[in-house]
């Protein structure tokens, strides 16, 4: 408040962010998602000492807390890697559509997921884990294209209000045909439930198995695409100008991502909102270049995810509740807050 | 032809264009009245088992006919009376809703409202154990509060179409997770129920549910159907209202006040029909010869929707469907296809 430094009041412009000041950011990420592991492990409906924790993760399972505990791994392993995947994804629909409210739950993919999935459950007799995960893809990758080519049809290019408009739509169709398909059968896995609202409870390191090759292709594809996702942040022209071939670079950062949401869906059904919250927290403190972005999206990403389940656990004790409620539950407001913010620009 | 008639030729052809207008409307009510009655009938006779209209003709002077009584009585009748209350009342408060904000997007059940009721309903259901015409009495409350929040939420000088329609997304995906998250913590978390909330259905109708729906509906669908005027009026923009002398501010209270109320009481006893409120208003401006409000229309369309849609979800499809998944996968398909018409023309604020 002092008149003598007027410049203080005004915001300086953060030009330039410091490598070293990112990496800083970003041990201090891998941090958080340290203890939030931790925390995963320790806290539930059953509260376990310190030492039984440790015992169990050497192995043992000799008394309930470190039975219970170890029932804790996978879940914590799955939550870490879901996060992680879908904050990525969503960082590169972000950055492919250049619109802020892209997200693999805002724009129907996870949705489309699910449906492709259960559509091959109940009607092809699909039984084993590689078939789901695959059709998950598939599945996630035609709604994708599905809802961007209603989003885009016409005049202009795919605006945020037409984009959330038409996954919202097609949303809403898909969840429905999901309903009508696995209401008549009771024999689906996990009904209706799991596969319109996504959690990380029933995860197994067997479930983890299967997944990881499609996460672990996902998760390349982005990381490498990541400098091709700069260039196209400068607009198609100038990106072309620049050398690079536009279609075919956005064409493999997008199956990275639709490879990464399609397989989180497989296995823990639909989850919203975390792809569309963690990038823009992360350009807050990493800036717009999608080389710190990507990792810082995916770290922050699984330490959402992973705080999420854990709130889920504490906030309906005894019982627990699904991630993909408390993501929404969170999410939502944040949504609210960039439609807000941002100048969205009107039709 | 001289190219100038005198006044009272001129006068008398717009005259007659204004009858013609009014017969036409007329007999578009009047089919829509045919249709709702058809409907009525038909899920009265056709069920599992096929009941003669005689029988059922009977059945409802209060005969006892041994047999149909229950069938007719009990299940289909309660049944039906409260798809056609629900779908009135969706379909008259949704288009309101659009005439009002000048945007087809903008019904209830995409900017929140429903999705609020229905939480509302289910949290005085669920948590404070209330029932009958206090559950209604929250709802309406609080589809009212959503719907100042979403308005809350999306002014920043003045509201505009977009933003409002984005923060009604959010806000319905933020209720609809606590209504998961609710039902998620309810003792006895039935699917009949879960699926009542979430996209609606008729399911274990009675009577008595009707009777709140009914009051709400003379009530407050007369407040709208008696400001369908000023609502047209409103249609030509703010200014014009004004100039042609309505109190637009107070106008548009009262109006939102109505129709939240009429929706939020419907949504409180059949859970949000998945996007009858959406569909009602523009199938009814499409049927041919429409002229002046479309609330009547829109009203009599929505029943027509709830009745077919619950008739499908019930007996042509290979298993038992509530409503609200039958219009759901109807009502998405339509708005992509407005989103897409939208960008051809290239208008959607």
């Amino acid at each position: 408040m002092n008149v003598s430094a007027p410049s203080s009041n005004v915001p300086l412009p953060r030009q330039g962010r410091s490598n070293r000041g990112r990496a800083l950011w970003l041990s201090s990420l891998v941090a958080l998602a340290g203890v939030l592991m931790l925390l995963s492990l320790a806290i539930g409906t059953r509260s376990v000492p310190f030492a039984e924790i440790l015992s169990a993760l050497g192995g043992r399972v000799d008394t309930i807390g470190e039975a219970a505990v170890a029932t804790r791994i996978p879940r914590t392993v799955l939550a870490a890697l879901a996060g992680a995947a879908l904050g990525l994804s969503g960082a590169i629909m972000q950055g492919i559509t250049r619109n802020p409210l892209a997200d693999p739950g805002i724009l129907g993919v996870n949705m489309g997921a699910a449906l492709a999935v259960v559509v091959g459950v109940a009607w092809f007799g699909m039984a084993s884990s590689h078939a789901y995960i695959w059709t998950a893809v598939c599945g996630a990758g035609v709604t994708a294209i599905f809802v961007y080519a209603v989003g885009s049809l016409g005049r202009g290019r795919a605006t945020p209000l037409k984009l959330a408009l038409s996954g919202a739509a097609t949303s809403v169709a898909f969840s429905s045909l999901v309903i009508a398909i696995v209401l008549p059968r009771n024999d689906i896995a996990g009904g209706i439930r799991s596969w319109q609202i996504g959690g990380v409870g029933g995860a197994t390191f067997d479930r983890i198995g299967h997944v990881l090759p499609f996460l672990l292709a996902g998760f390349a594809l982005s990381l490498l695409s990541a400098r091709k996702l700069n260039s196209l942040a400068l607009g198609d022209e100038l990106a072309a100008g620049l050398g690079e071939r536009v279609m075919l670079a956005r064409a493999t950062a997008a199956l990275g991502a639709v490879l990464l949401c399609g397989a989180t869906t497989a296995v823990c059904g639909p989850i919203g909102f975390v792809g569309l919250v963690v990038p823009h927290l992360c350009r807050l403190v990493a800036g717009v270049d999608h080389r710190w972005l990507l990792p810082f999206s995916a770290l922050a990403g699984a330490s959402l995810l992973l705080a999420s389940d854990v709130v889920g656990r504490i906030a309906a004790r005894p019982s627990e509740l699904d991630v993909g409620i408390v993501t929404a539950l969170v999410g939502a407001p944040f949504f609210i807050w960039i439609v807000r913010r941002q100048r969205v620009r009107e039709l | 032809m001289d190219g100038s008639l005198p006044a009272t030729a001129t006068s008398q052809i717009i005259a007659g264009h204004r009858a013609t207008r009014i017969r036409r409307r007329q007999a578009v009510v009047a089919a829509l009245l045919l249709a709702v009655a058809a409907l009525l009938a038909l899920s009265l006779m056709l069920g599992q088992s096929f009941t003669p209209p005689l029988d059922v003709v009977h059945v409802l002077l209060g005969h006892d006919v041994p047999g149909a009584s229950f069938t007719v009585g009990d299940l289909r009748l309660p049944r039906a009376v409260l798809s056609i209350l629900a779908g009135l009342s969706f379909g008259i408060a949704g288009s309101a809703f659009q005439v009002m904000l000048r945007n087809p997007l903008a019904s209830p059940d995409i900017i929140g409202i429903s999705s609020g009721a229905s939480a509302a309903a289910v949290f005085a259901i669920v948590v404070l154990s209330l029932d009958g015409p206090l559950v209604s009495v929250f709802a309406v409350i609080s589809g009212l509060a959503i719907a100042l929040l979403v308005y809350g939420l999306s002014f920043r000088n003045g509201v505009s179409g977009t933003r409002l329609i984005l923060v009604g997304i959010g806000v319905s995906a933020m209720l609809e997770s606590l209504i998961a998250y609710i039902l998620a913590r309810a003792p006895a978390w039935t699917l009949q129920e879960a699926m009542r909330w979430l996209t609606g259905s008729v399911n274990g109708a009675s009577l008595d549910q009707a009777i709140p729906l009914l009051l709400g509906l003379v009530l407050f669908g007369g407040i709208l159907l008696s400001r369908a005027g000023n609502l047209e009026a409103m249609r030509l923009g703010d200014d014009m209202a004004a100039a042609l002398g309505v109190r637009v501010a107070r106008e548009r209270a009262l109006l939102v006040v109505a129709a939240v109320a009429v929706i939020s009481i419907a949504t409180a006893v059949t859970g949000p029909i998945a996007f009858v409120a959406f569909l009602a208003g523009p199938i009814a401006a499409r049927i041919p010869g429409i002229s002046g409000s479309i609330l009547l229309p829109a009203a009599l369309t929505g029943a027509v929707l709830v009745l077919l849609g619950d008739y499908v979800g019930q007996f042509l499809l290979p298993a038992r469907y509530p409503v609200g998944v039958v219009t759901g996968a109807l009502g998405a398909p339509y708005l992509i296809y407005l989103i897409i018409r939208a960008n051809r023309g290239g208008a959607m604020s």
